[in-house]
């Protein structure tokens, strides 16, 4: 996980020890160019901007292209949008059309909190 | 595994005559003894098949053992998503069944795929598929170019996501995909309510339904295999029993009734000379049933110690399947009799299966016996006893015929005993196992005096003249040896009595002949005497003689001198004359 950070809050500082400064690490798998991948990427970027702006970074993996990248983060449902960081490790499925429920699924607080 | 069980299978299928049409719907062999054999050759081949049972009923087993065996013995790579469990937990369970699923995996014949879905960690926002399952699995089968699947158990995908109609959807999918991709693969599905599968799996997968069963009765489980359904293919559509121990999972095929086999020639020897001698050729045939019957304490066991150190002797290879005692015991038992049946353990000629009767169901004995005879190939079995047996009747009487069909088709002298003294294998119940022995041995301690002696007489012997006559036998460290009962006219006499009356026989034998012996002497000293008064009279009779011949001649000088005298008067006066 990331390096010596001393910040960062204790709920966020998962079971696995890992430590964040509220750096959002996504990433994205998706199957080809799909409509409904492309839908997801749109989402997702559009949320990061809203939400997220200046701390995150979104990987996008096509497992059409890297098939053996789907096992190593247990990827069933496509697209499937991982949040890596911060802990614990969050899967969310679907086009991300559903805005809420994105927001619940990243933990994104003061969202959670309006809800 | 070994190769063994290819030989069987083909022989049981032999005689169950598959028909012609099998031929059209291409098989897969699952390597499993017996499943092949009531399948007519296995699996479909690239088809889906939906292996489904209540839970540890063995269908993670049977799924991994067809994946094995196809990676090991037909060059079938194959594939392993597991929902369930991981792969370490997956490699550690089949460890014991001497699978190396971590050694295949090195070597590119299998993969295993730990599938986990955790419902607190999904979160669903909007339309989604399993084009992520199809990718790992396309994945994993192209990495080694598998030909076989396995899922297990696929329907925990209707715990992580919760949208059914895509879950359904997409699993119809994937059974497509993998029949377009040709894998031959087996899907488990937990057994359900009212259905085969919790999820109704039997709807997408339908070329091939098997139903594993683990069912308890009398407190003793039994596993037990049917073929529910089989699209395009013949199969057996029993129940058959099947067996998961450490040797795997074997299927019992229920073999033919017919009496079609083909007999063993020879006779051997009981290894106890006073019975062979009862047995005109001087033993029993060869791949006979021998049924040895009697009370507790008759015996039987010692004496088919006798027979198993007899075959042992003559080099050839035992099994003793023993219920009430445990192998060891029957060895320094029959040390006690004179039998070194421990060099023969250890030479690897015979073997113990010591197994509590009620640690299996009757099938579960019938198909381990089965699969261990398979294994060892003896040519003597014995089964001690009989009797341990327990069961309804029915079943005892189908699993005692099945047994001794199978012990006779491979020509394999066996050995039954049994507690009842007349034959029968269930107190109250008239299973008569006795008719379908070949020969009946009965032991009978007969009490008399205050004592018991052991009596033996052989009530039938198939096709060779037997004595029909009782004999008594002893037990002593120089082994079982048997003495002519004494049967005369105070009827049948053994032990003790036996003595009593020959002694009481030989003294009587005795005074007759001193009585004979006086008579002769009798005989003789009156003929003696007689003759000692015939001499005196003859003696006399000279006497007699003599005396006549005296007077004769003193009467011949009287008449001479009288005429001699008349003649001198007459002179005298004839002078004158």
């Amino acid at each position: 996980m990331s390096g010596p950070g001393p910040t960062g809050d204790g709920l966020e500082a998962g079971a696995d020890g890992a430590v964040d400064d509220g750096h959002y690490h996504l990433r994205l798998y998706v199957a080809g160019q799909t409509a409904k991948s492309l839908a997801a990427m749109a989402n997702l970027r559009r949320f990061c901007e809203e939400h997220l702006a200046g701390h995150y970074d979104i990987e996008v993996i096509d497992l059409m292209k890297n098939p053996q990248l789907a096992a190593g983060d247990q990827i069933l449902a496509i697209p499937t949008l991982v949040r890596r960081l911060p802990a614990p490790l969050k899967r969310i499925i679907g086009d991300l059309s559903n805005t809420e429920k994105v927001l619940v699924g990243l933990d994104i607080r003061p969202k959670v909190d309006e809800l | 595994m070994a190769s063994e069980p290819l030989a069987s299978e083909s022989s049981v299928s032999d005689d169950a005559s598959p028909p012609e049409r099998a031929a059209v719907l291409p098989k897969v062999a699952t390597g499993i003894d017996g499943f092949d054999a009531i399948t007519f050759g296995g699996l479909p081949k690239g088809r889906p098949s939906l292996v489904c049972g209540a839970a540890g009923c063995g269908k993670t087993l049977f799924a991994t053992t067809f994946l094995v065996n196809g990676a090991t013995r037909f060059d079938e790579p194959g594939v392993f998503m597991s929902f369930e469990e991981r792969a370490e937990d997956l490699v550690a369970n089949v460890a014991s069944l001497g699978y190396d699923l971590d050694g295949l995996v090195a070597q590119g014949k299998l993969a295993i795929d730990h599938v986990r879905v955790e419902r607190s960690e999904i979160e669903e926002t909007g339309e989604y598929d399993l084009e992520g399952l199809f990718i790992r699995l396309g994945f994993a089968v192209d990495s080694i170019g598998a030909k076989r699947v396995v899922l297990d158990t696929i329907e925990t995908l209707f715990a992580g996501f919760s949208d059914e109609t895509v879950l359904r959807a997409e699993l119809r999918r994937l059974f497509g995909w993998i029949k377009d991709r040709g894998l031959t693969a087996i899907i488990t599905g937990e057994r359900g309510d009212g259905q085969l599968t919790r999820q109704g799996m039997e709807e997408y997968v339908s070329d091939c339904v098997v139903l594993l069963d683990n069912r308890v009765e009398d407190q003793i489980t039994t596993r037990r295999l049917r073929v529910v359904k089989y699209r395009g293919s013949a199969h057996g559509t029993n129940e058959y029993p099947f067996l998961i121990d450490a040797e795997g999972i074997s299927v019992l095929p229920v073999t033919s009734a017919d009496l079609d086999y083909r007999i063993a020639e020879g006779f051997i020897s009981t290894g106890i000379p006073g019975l062979d001698a009862m047995l005109d050729p001087g033993g029993f045939h060869r791949g006979t049933s021998i049924l040895i019957s009697g009370e507790a304490g008759t015996g039987k066991t010692m004496i088919t110690a006798s027979m198993i150190d007899a075959a042992c002797a003559r080099a050839e290879r035992c099994m003793a399947f023993v219920f009430e005692e445990s192998g060891d015991q029957i060895t320094r038992n029959a040390r006690s009799i004179g039998l070194d049946l421990a060099r023969h353990v250890e030479s690897g000629l015979l073997r113990f299966e010591a197994a509590r009767p009620s640690l299996y169901g009757l099938e579960m004995h019938l198909a381990r016996m089965h699969r261990d005879i398979d294994r060892f190939d003896p040519a003597l079995v014995v089964i001690d006893p009989l009797s341990a047996l327990r069961g309804p009747p029915a079943e005892l009487q189908a699993t005692m015929v099945r047994m001794i069909d199978m012990l006779k088709s491979r020509g394999i002298t066996a050995v039954f005993t049994s507690l009842r003294e007349d034959g029968e294998i269930d107190q109250g119940s008239a299973i008569g196992v006795s008719s379908l022995m070949d020969a009946w041995i009965k032991l009978l301690n007969v009490e008399a005096n205050g004592e018991r002696a052991r009596t033996l007489y052989v009530i039938k012997a198939r096709g060779m003249r037997h004595s029909n006559q009782l004999r008594e036998f002893t037990m002593s460290s120089e082994g079982i040896a048997l003495v002519d009962a004494y049967i005369g006219p105070a009827g049948v006499l053994t032990g003790t009595a036996r003595v009593v009356q020959e002694a009481a026989e030989a003294a009587a034998a005795l005074r007759r002949a001193q009585e004979s012996r006086r008579r002769q002497r009798e005989a003789v000293r009156r003929r003696q005497s007689l003759e000692r008064q015939i001499d005196e009279l003859r003696a006399n009779l000279e006497a007699v003689e003599e005396e006549e011949a005296v007077l004769l001649s003193e009467d011949e000088m009287r008449e001479a001198v009288l005429a001699s005298e008349r003649r001198t008067l007459a002179t005298r006066r004839g002078g004158t004359k």
